[in-house]
Formats: structure tokens, sequence, C-alpha cells
């Protein structure tokens, strides 16, 4: 079970947070505080592997950006890895390209997606098309309903003249 | 327009915080918002929810603090557009976890939109119950969940799945009712609905034995055959990676498999062909294979025993080993620590790979590597890998050292084949890395080295060279100067020389030398010091010729800011002076350390196995009857083989120790049992190696009876075993005044005593009136920390006779207490003679709560009934 995800920049800013497990936001505070210490200070060749409390964190850095996932003992850290290349492809493919700008200024994307990956730390979809499908309907169900809104505010406000 | 609505859109605040230079920049511009945000908060306008909630976000995953947009969320989730939605849910993830209250509000939202005719309605509600529910909600929404599993369209049932999961964590009761929907789901061809299916199942197996046999009997076929399908299957490029299709289902059909096949063996048969290909046909260049030979080895190795499976397994683990990706040789070594416990032969074949990847610039490498090495060493091997890991010691990175040094001490501890090589390794490993070692490691070098008594000159001399290279090495200092003070005419005489050495030149005035340097160097601690002190005493006694020089050097800490050293000082130093003819017999060398004891102390800490040399372990000096008397025995000199000593001249010198004061034997007495009761005996194993003390485990044994033990045989030691002092004295003693005699005798524990191994408590005074004292003073039995004997001695203080004496006690529920008979019924007055009375304690919740004790006492005074009543609560920790 992974049981947070972590985005963190090569300065330490955090740009995604996903908690699976309770942590307060103290512990949050302080998981973070100290992954990013061990987690920037690793060079280029090791293993992407780090043991932390009982558990391990994977991560994976893509241009200025780290992924974290936290795993249980036994999990399979190399599937995890897989994991985490499976939702930047999913990212790219949704901004064309991404960078880390596109994950600030748009972090709720990055969110709704990842939901539509992970659900209670687990994977819930292997296909990346099934999961752009499905963020691309819901998109255009927000777009309706918010040409819907403008058009009803449009008619209200034509009325009201 | 509203002029408090949120006029900035969420674009332009992430662009404002961006531009910040500086933290405090950054928090004004963020508490600006939340000004806005509050504010249209309680304007309540439904409009700027939305964007309120999204900027909370932001600056929630900055670190402030939102909880007061809490509410919005819920708020959203309960409108009934999609976009409200969305954020809402999403705003609940993020801004509120499981534990806390308001969450309860939202399980009817939650419940309405599970059953919404929209289904991205319910997607993000299943999506929200999935990763924050707590037990009551997952209590009220199962059923919901367990409908949803069957739900028409594939995207709900797969988010329907995930959140069974977290629902059966939550709450183990309700993991019968999914296990016949999860069943149906691994029929399923939608490789999403199948993966969160397998998934499911395998969680449930984890939290009920009824699903594992369910699933175990009815699907183990259906999943082989599955598996086979997708090892099998035609490339598809919606799952394909790197060749292969879809690998996450891959491993949680093996990982399923693995759930099913352990400990079954007709199971694990159905699974093997499968598993066999899967391990020969998976490309292993890319990650994906990778993975997926990783899991499928793991459960080889865990399902029943297959040997032609098992070769395969172990052949890929040697490839993985060898591969130049450090990732793959993380896994390795990880999945080699599982294979030892099945094939240690096998894992031992790769010893020479594993040693150099502990050696590796990874640290994750390094320390599972260590791990695995530390499995590895048996007798035949420890001399070739201590010899490794001592070589690489020298090298390690310094934060590697402290991991590296524990696992070679206890490698050496553990294995060692003979004495002389475990002086030599330990030797090795204290110049290199001293600063590093445990106290424990260095306790139990001691410890051998006094055990090894044809070893001692050998030892003394090795420590001897060691220093001069080393001297910078806290730990080899101490061993050194404990060994140059115990058997430094060892050093100068070539004594007892091995045909191994080089006889070495050395003067009594070098041997001064080396303690000199080490309790002058500033960078020694108090121990050190401490330790540097008592070895002086003992040279002066041991080079007369020097006798002046060391009085020298003991005279300049005379001054010392620690309290300590100055009294020692002062103390050796008079000495030295005064007390020429007791010197010697003062001094003498340390009797035979018990080597059992000590192991057996430290097997609580750590689960040691007994060296193999232990046989040696009772080898006792010059016929010294009893082993745990024969500490104390020696030191006064009283041993049975010599001379007994007049008491006279042992209370005398007990005197002069305590500075010359006029002193009543009975306080001796009382100082001496002191020792035994002081909290800090026989907490510190550094104590006992240097002290007098007798193995404290055997707490009940105080001096006290070992004086008196002697009492039969020898008269003059009678006066001074007869030990009813008056408890006044004793607790005094004990609390204060005894604590110069005891660091006297018993060296120095400048560390704080360490509670977890402390079997000795102090006496306390449980009741003190005018008229009446009572002291405790307490006891353990070795083995049994849960319970504790209590004697109980009651003084009068007054000036006429108590009669019909009765003392009662009771105890709180989690306590068991039995009292003995009193030693009488009748108490003389004027603190001349007291009562003692046995008290047994059970603590059933020993370390938890202390014990706590009321007591009533009855008596008659002057044919008078007096009842006097008390709460104990000052009772020492830990018992």
């Amino acid at each position: 079970m992974i049981h947070f995800v972590l985005l963190i920049s090569r300065q330490g800013k955090v740009r995604l947070t996903k908690w699976y497990s309770p942590y307060s936001q103290k512990e949050r505070t302080k998981v973070i505080r100290e992954l990013s210490g061990v987690i920037l200070t690793r060079g280029p060749k090791l293993c992407n592997f780090v043991e932390w409390k009982g558990y391990k964190v994977v991560y994976k850095r893509y241009a200025s950006l780290y992924f974290c996932m936290c795993i249980d003992q036994e999990d399979n850290e190399l599937e995890v890895l897989e994991i985490i290349h499976h939702y930047v492809e999913i990212l790219d493919r949704y901004f064309g390209s991404v960078c880390e700008l596109d994950l600030i200024f748009n972090f709720h994307k990055a969110y709704y997606i990842l939901d539509e990956l992970l659900i209670a730390g687990e994977l819930q979809e292997p296909s990346k098309k099934t999961v752009a499908r499905l963020i691309s309907a819901q998109d255009s169900l927000v777009e309706t309903a918010k040409e819907q809104r403008s058009s009803i505010s449009n008619i209200i406000a034509q009325a009201t003249k | 327009m509203n002029p408090f609505s949120s006029e900035t859109r969420l674009r332009d605040m992430i662009r404002a915080i961006r531009a910040c230079k500086t933290a405090a920049e950054e928090r004004a511009v963020v508490r600006k918002e939340c000004a806005a945000i509050r504010a249209s908060i309680n304007e309540n306008d439904p409009d700027y929810r939305h964007r309120n909630i999204a900027k909370l976000m932001f600056i929630h995953m900055l670190g402030y603090p939102t909880h007061f947009g809490q509410m919005e969320c819920l708020k959203l989730i309960a409108s009934a557009e999609f976009p409200e939605k969305r954020i809402g849910y999403l705003g609940l993830m993020l801004l509120l976890d499981e534990r806390q209250e308001v969450l309860m509000l939202v399980t009817n939202s939650l419940k309405q939109d599970l059953n919404h005719a929209n289904q991205y309605i319910v997607g993000l509600a299943l999506c929200a119950l999935g990763n924050i529910c707590s037990a009551e909600m997952a209590r009220d929404l199962a059923p919901e969940v367990e409908r949803l599993l069957q739900f028409r369209d594939p995207n709900t049932r797969k988010k329907a799945a995930l959140c069974a999961i977290r629902i059966i964590k939550k709450v183990p009761d309700l993991a019968e009712n999914f296990i016949n929907p999860a069943a149906a789901l691994l029929k399923e061809k939608h490789h999403g609905v199948l993966i969160t299916g397998v998934q499911l199942c395998t969680d449930l197996c984890k939290v009920s034995p009824e699903a594992l046999e369910h699933f175990r009997k009815k699907c183990t076929e259906g999943l082989v055959r599955t598996l086979k399908d997708v090892v099998n299957s035609p490339y598809a490029p919606e799952y394909d990676i790197a060749g292969i299709t879809d690998p996450f289902l891959h491993i949680r059909l093996v990982r399923l498999l693995r759930v099913l096949g352990q400990g079954n063996a007709d199971a694990s048969d159905l699974m093997n062909d499968i598993l066999a290909q899967v391990a020969t046909k998976t490309e292993s260049n890319k990650n994906a294979g990778n993975a997926i030979l990783y899991e499928c080895v793991e459960t080889i190795m865990s399902i029943e025993d297959n040997g032609g499976l098992r070769v395969l397994a172990i052949n890929i683990l040697g490839r993985f080993l060898s591969n130049r990706d450090n990732n793959i040789r993380y896994v390795a070594l990880n999945m080699l620590m599982k294979a030892i416990t099945v094939d240690t032969q096998a894992v031992q074949r790769h010893r020479a790979t594993i040693l150099e990847c502990v050696k590796d610039s990874d640290a994750s490498i390094r320390k599972r590597a260590l791990e695995l090495v530390y499995l590895l060493v048996n007798e035949s091997n420890v001399k070739p890998l201590t010899k490794e890991l001592i070589e690489y010691l020298e090298v390690s990175d310094q934060e590697f050292k402290g991991d590296l040094t524990a696992k070679i001490c206890s490698i050496i501890a553990k294995f060692s084949p003979e004495k002389i090589w475990y002086i030599d390794q330990m030797l090795k490993v204290l110049s290199e890395a001293g600063n590093f070692v445990k106290d424990e490691a260095w306790h139990a070098l001691i410890v051998v080295i006094s055990n090894a008594s044809d070893l001692h000159g050998y030892s003394v001399r090795a420590l001897y060279r060691a220093f001069q290279t080393s001297a910078e090495q806290e730990t080899l200092v101490r061993v050194a100067v404990w060994c140059i003070g115990e058997y430094g005419d060892m050093l100068i005489n070539n004594v007892a020389l091995l045909d191994i050495e080089n006889p070495i030149t050395v003067t009594g005035s070098d041997a001064v030398d080396v303690v000199e340097v080490s309790i002058k160097r500033h960078t020694s601690d108090l121990t050190t010091k401490s330790m540097s002190l008592i070895a002086l005493l003992k040279l002066s006694s041991r080079f007369p010729s020097c006798s002046e020089r060391i009085r020298d050097i003991i005279i300049q800490n005379r001054g010392s800011l620690v309290l300590e050293l100055q009294q020692r000082s002062i103390e050796f130093n008079s000495v030295i002076e005064k007390h020429q003819n007791i010197r010697s017999a003062l001094v003498e060398r340390m009797p035979v350390l018990d080597e059992a004891t000590f192991i057996g102390r430290r097997a609580g800490s750590s689960p040691a196995i007994v060296p193999t040399s232990n046989s040696a372990s009772l080898n006792l000096p010059n016929g010294v009857a009893k082993p745990p008397a024969a500490p104390l025995v020696d030191l006064l000199d009283l041993s049975s083989d010599d001379v007994p000593a007049p008491s006279s001249s042992g209370g005398g010198f007990l005197q002069d120790l305590l500075g010359g004061v006029d002193l009543l034997p009975g306080l001796n007495q009382t100082a001496i049992s002191g020792t035994n009761e002081a909290p800090r005996t026989g907490t510190d194993i550094l104590l006992d190696l240097l002290s007098i003390e007798t193995s404290p485990t055997q707490s009940s044994s105080s001096i006290t009876d070992i004086l008196s033990s002697s009492q039969g045989d020898k008269s003059p030691v009678a006066s001074l075993g007869e030990i009813s002092s008056p408890p006044s004295l004793s607790t005094r003693a004990t609390s204060a005044g005894a604590d110069p005699m005891m660091d006297l005798l018993g060296g120095f524990s400048p560390n704080p005593p360490m509670p977890d191994n402390g079997p000795v408590y102090p006496s306390i005074v449980a009741f003190e009136s005018s008229s009446l004292r009572i002291t405790f003073d307490f006891s353990k039995a070795p083995g049994n920390p849960q319970k504790t004997t209590i004697l109980a001695t009651f003084t009068n203080m007054s000036q006429s006779i108590y009669t019909d004496f009765i003392f009662q006690a009771a105890v709180p529920k989690f306590l068991q207490l039995h009292l003995d008979p009193a030693s009488s019924n009748t108490l003389p007055a004027s603190g001349n003679g007291s009562i003692t009375q046995n008290l047994r304690v059970t603590n059933s919740q020993h370390g938890k709560k202390s014990l706590v004790m009321r007591m009533r006492i009855a008596y008659k005074f002057n044919n008078e009934d007096i009842l006097e009543e008390g709460q104990i609560n000052n009772f020492p920790r830990g018992l």
C-alpha cells in the first residue's frame, strides 16, 4: 500500500501531497521536512529507494521535480517506480509535455489525475488512455456547467436591463 | 460588487505568492488572502466558494493552517452541481483527515452521492470514501459500496473495489460481506476492474482466514488461467509497458497466488507451471520486467517447496546481484534476506558479491548488504568476513561507521572461535573506530580479558601498542587504561609472553605516561578520567618507584570542577600518602569478572549468543570459595585462603577511606549495605567492572548476607557481619552518606543509570512520624520483574514500648499483596531494635504502573490503642 505521495521541487518546495494513511498536520510537516532532507541530497546514480522509519520511500526525479511514494517494507519497489512513471506519462499527455509550472498553476488537475490513478493507496487503472478519457469527460462536464451558468446569467442580465 | 469578495483569481494569487522573495513576504500575502477568504466565507456567497477552496488548497500545501475552510468543503459537496462537488471532494480529501470530527457530517452527503444517477459523481464519492473514510463511515456506507461492486459501469466497479479495501482494513468484521462480490470481480475482462478485484482479494485474505480458504478453493485455478492469458496475450497498445502487457496486473496476480500458495501444497502445485513460465519468459532488460521477476521470485520462495523452481529463483537473484543498475541490486539484496531462511547455501555462494555491496557508495545498498552479511556469518566464515569488514571500516563513511562497528562487534562476540582472536579483533575495531563502539561492546571486552588469565599480559601489551597509534579513540583508551591499571606489572616485565609476540621494553613510567595522557587530554570524558584515576591508584602500588609522580598527577585533579574527580583525587592522595600499609591490599587485582552474569544481564537488551569460549568463564583465582562473595571478600582481604584479617583493620581502613572520621562500626555496615542498595549500583555495567560489588542480579544476596555467611567460620568477621543496623542510619546512609563510600569502593558511575536493567532499587521511608518510622527495602528475584519482595522495617522512636503491633496494607486491583508474619509484635522503645516483615507484591501492570499502597498500623502504647494510617506513593519507579 502507498501511504503517501509527495511531489517536491529541487528547492524543497512542496508541489503536491496526498496522504492515504492518517498523518496529523504536524506529522505531515515533519515527514516532508525529513524526507526532502534525505532525498534531495542523494546523488544521481544511487538507487531510487530510501529506507525510512520502517517504510521505504521510492522516489524518482523528473527534471526539477522529485516524485516520492512511501510504501510498506514488503511492497514491490520496482513496481512503484513503474507507477510513478505511469503517473508522469499521464500528466505529460494531459498537459502536453508537462513542466513544473503546469503543476503549480493547475495543481488541482494534478490531483484529479492522481485520484483517477490511485485510491486508498492502491493502483486503480493500468491504462493511460482510460484515465485520460475519464478526466476529459469530467472536465467537459465542468465546462458545460460553466457555459450554462454564464448563458443563464446573460439571460438574466438582459432581462433585467 | 461586494468589496470583500475574493477579488483575486486563483492564478493571480499563485503568481503573487511566487513573486515573494522572502518567507516574510510570502506570509504577508498569505495572511491577506486568508483574511479575504474568511470574509468571503462569512458573506456566504456560493459563487466564490469554489474559488476560495481552490485557493485554500494551495495555501494548505504551503503549510499554512486552513481549518476554517473545512465547512466550506462540506457546503460544496452538498451542492447539486458537478463542478462544485468535484472541487468540494478534492478539498475534503486535502484539508481533512479521517480523525477530524467534521468528517462525520459528510456521511450523509456521501450516501446520497453514492446513489446518484451521474456515474462521475458516484466516482467522486467513492474516491473520497476510499481515501479518508473512518471506521464509523466504513460501517455506515459498506452496503452502498457492496452494491456498487456490481454496478454496470466498470469504472465505478473498480473504484468500489478499492473502497472496499479501505473499509475492510478499517473494520475487518465487514470482510465476509465482500468475499462473494470480490470473487466475482476475478472473472472480469476489464483490466482496471480485474486489477482492483485481485487487490481486494489479496487484502481480504490478509484480514480473514475464511476468505483465504474460500479463494484458495474456488479461485486458484481461475487465477492461474488468467495469469496464463495475460502472459501469453498478444501486443495490446493500451496496456503495453516495455513490451509486456500490463505488468501491474502480472504483479498483482503473482502476489495473490503467493498468498494462496503459502502453506498449501495443492494450491502451490497448481501454480508451479505458470510461475516457471513467468520466471523464464519475462524479459529482464527493462524495469517493468524486473518488477515482475522480483515478485515472481518472492512467490517462489514463499510457496510450498519445489526444488526446481527455487533453483530458478536463486539464479534470477544471482543475475540481479550482478546487475549494474543500483535499483536491481538493492532488490536482490532485499530478496536474498528472505531467501536465506529457505536456502542458506545458495545465498552463501554470493557472499563475495554481497561483501562488495557493503562497500557500495549508496547508503541504501550498504545498509541492506550489511544486514545480509550479518545473517550470513557462521563459525566457518567468521574470520575472513570479519577481516574484510574491519578493513572496510578504515575507509568507510563517518555516518556508516556506527552501524558497521555495531554489527562487527556483534559478529565477533557471537562467533569468535577463541579468546585471543576475539581480543585481537576487538582491538582492531577499537583502534579504528573506538569512538563509535557501544558501551556494551567494550564492557564485554574487559570481561573477556579478565577471564582469559593466560592472555592478560598479551592483552595489556597489545593495548599499550594500540594506544601509541590510536590514542584519540575514547573506548580504546578506556580499555587500555583499565588493563594497565590491572595488569601494569605484566606490561613492563613481558610476563606470559606468547610465541607470536615481540617482547617490548616498557618502563613503569611509560605505563604511567599512558594514563597521564588520557587523564590530561581535554577530550576525555568523565568516565575515562575516572577510570584513569583508579588506574593511577592501582599503579602507585604496582610501581612503587613512580609513586611520587602518580601522586602529583592525582593531586592535579584536586581542583577539578567535577565533584567526582575532586573527591576521588583527595581520597586517593590520602591513600597513597598515609596508608602505605594497606595500599597494596586495597588495590589488588580485580577478581575475575563473572562472564555468565554479564552475558545474562545483557541478554535482556540484546539476544547475543553466549560466546563459545564460555567454558573458561568460571575460572576463579586462588580458590576463593564462593563466586558471588569473592569480590568483596577479596577486596577486604578476607578470603578464606589468606590469613583472617583482624576486623579492626578492616574497619580501620574503611574509616580511613571515609576520611578518618571516627565512625561506629555500625555505620560502616550500613554504608556497605548502602553500596548494594544505592540506585546506581548494579545498574551500570561499568561500575560492576570496576567495583567490588557482587553480581547485582542476585540482589537478594546483599553484602550483608555475604558478610554474615562468612560469620560462621571467621570469628573476627563476625562483628563486621552483625548487621542489625538501625534503619534510620541505613536509610540516611543510602541516600547521601553512602555515596562517597560507595563510589570509593565501587568505582565511578558518571553515566546516568540505565533503568532497564537495574534490579536494585533504593530504599524508601514509607512512613515517618515522631513516634514511628517505617522503611522499605526492595528486592526482586531475577527473571521475574513483576514480583517484588519488600522488607519492611518498623522502628519505634518514642520513649515507651509498643505492644500488640499490627501492620496491615491494601493495594489496588492490579497488584497482588502477600504479607508474611512479622518478626515480632513488640517494638522496643527509642529505636533499640525493630520489627521486620516481608511483603510480597506482584505487579500485573509492571512497567506501566508503579506500586502504590495504603497502610494501617495498630499498636498499644501505654495500654492505649493507637491507630495510624497512611498512603505510600513514593515507591521507586519500575517496581
